[in-house]
């Protein structure tokens, strides 16, 4: 299946790069909602997610005849859409994500100790995500959620694959340490 | 990622659990996982730490709602605001090189573009204008065609021409040089922009001939070009 839709995004591209108007809308409508989650969880502000997925978009309608298709749409979709996220923080791409985006995002459930009076792990284990640096909550994000493989996040943050395994090791260490904290000693590492 | 015959460490392995857990590694990777996972308990025990991650950080994304329609409404609005200054292409020949040129691509490049010729036609008027009694010499335009929208011509100027009354009449006709100069024997050929709109080939073959009989004498050679 996932070799399908990225065989049809890359169709889809082709198409836009031909000033084909319905191909973009099949794509936004495709894609929106993953790269708006992604560009939120980086800058922490709805309205500004908004306003970057539109460029994000309107970068693909003017530069699809770049894409020479050596990942798939969505990785490519998520690195521009990282890029314009670091922008409209006044960061560079490869320094280090704004941790105070993470506060930005609201969030319902109790602190971790009270979710542990509950009895409640995973919302204990939800609120340990949101206090992970922004830095661990992307490659969090990438792999759990976009499904993107090593390789795509290397070429996605833009670091090497060792890189990303090692990063997603100590996201995933520091995520068992905030656990203990909150009273969920889960024996690893 | 790793050597089709190369075996993964233990902690290779440990590593790699979240792309396991997620479906993403390729096969061969996979393999040597799931084999490791059948013969170590406690490797098994941490995969399903990996799947409660897994879980929440899914749960927790999709706990963040969607992009509003305000988002379509105006990354449309802004593709359509480009389509629209993009002309009917004829059809065929001339046309078709024009739709080639009016792609997303060289239509976002069209305003830099057009900033780079303001930049250069200032500085090829410039210098005509501080050697107004001089006779036109050929002054390199570099070539940006692909991204202009107009009307062209290739002009070869007479060797008479002085600076001044090629930029006079340039001016006059706000036309402007484009690109050049091209070999093109005795003299050079220039491609002119002698109309800002695109026209047909009917049409552009009247403006070069008309755009060339007004020259008095300025103009030695003038021929259509896309």
């Amino acid at each position: 299946m996932s070799a399908n839709l990225s065989a049809s995004d890359e169709i889809l591209i082709g198409r836009i790069a031909q000033g084909d108007r319905l191909a973009m809308q099949v794509l936004f409508a495709r894609h929106q909602v993953r790269v708006y989650r992604f560009v939120l969880r980086l800058v922490g502000n709805t309205a500004v997610a908004e306003d970057l997925i539109s460029e994000v978009f309107l970068d693909v309608w003017r530069q699809a005849d770049r894409f020479e298709g050596r990942s798939a749409v969505s990785t490519w979709l998520l690195a521009i859409a990282r890029f314009k996220a670091l922008s409209s923080m006044r960061r560079k791409p490869d320094e280090e994500l704004d941790d105070d985006a993470v506060g930005a995002i609201e969030d319902a459930s109790d602190d971790p100790e009270v979710s542990v009076q509950k009895k409640d792990k995973g919302a204990a284990l939800k609120k340990c995500l949101l206090a992970l640096s922004a830095e661990h909550r992307e490659v969090i994000d990438l792999v759990y959620y976009h499904e993107k493989s090593v390789e795509e996040v290397a070429d996605i943050i833009g670091i090497p694959e060792a890189t990303v395994k090692t990063r997603m090791f100590y996201a995933r260490k520091r995520l068992s340490e905030l656990l203990k904290t909150a009273g969920i000693d889960r024996g690893w590492p | 990622m790793n050597d089709t015959n190369q075996r993964l460490s233990e902690d290779d392995v440990e590593a790699l659990l979240p792309w396991y857990a997620a479906g993403t590694l390729d096969t061969q990777e996979a393999d040597q996982v799931k084999a490791a996972l059948a013969t170590d308990a406690e490797l098994s025990r941490r995969l399903d730490l990996v799947r409660e991650e897994m879980n929440e950080a899914i749960v927790l994304n999709e706990s963040l709602g969607v992009p509003s329609a305000r988002v379509m409404e105006k990354l449309f609005a802004a593709i359509d605001r480009e389509r629209r200054a993009v002309r009917d292409p004829a059809q065929g020949g001339f046309g078709s090189w024009l739709a080639d040129l009016l792609t997303p691509r060289a239509f976002a490049f069209g305003a830099g573009a057009a900033m780079l010729l303001i930049a250069l036609e200032a500085g090829v008027i410039a210098k005509l204008a501080t050697q107004d009694r001089a006779t036109f010499q050929p002054t390199s335009v570099p070539g940006t065609r692909g991204f202009e929208i107009g009307a062209f011509a290739l002009v070869r100027f007479s060797p008479q021409a002085t600076m001044a009354d090629v930029t006079r009449f340039l001016d006059s006709r706000d036309a402007a040089i484009v690109d050049g100069p091209r070999p093109g024997g005795p003299g050079s050929l220039y491609r002119v922009r002698i109309a800002r709109n695109y026209v047909r080939r009917e049409e552009l073959e009247r403006l070069v001939k008309d755009f060339q009989s007004g020259s008095n004498n300025v103009i030695a050679v003038a021929m259509p070009t896309e």
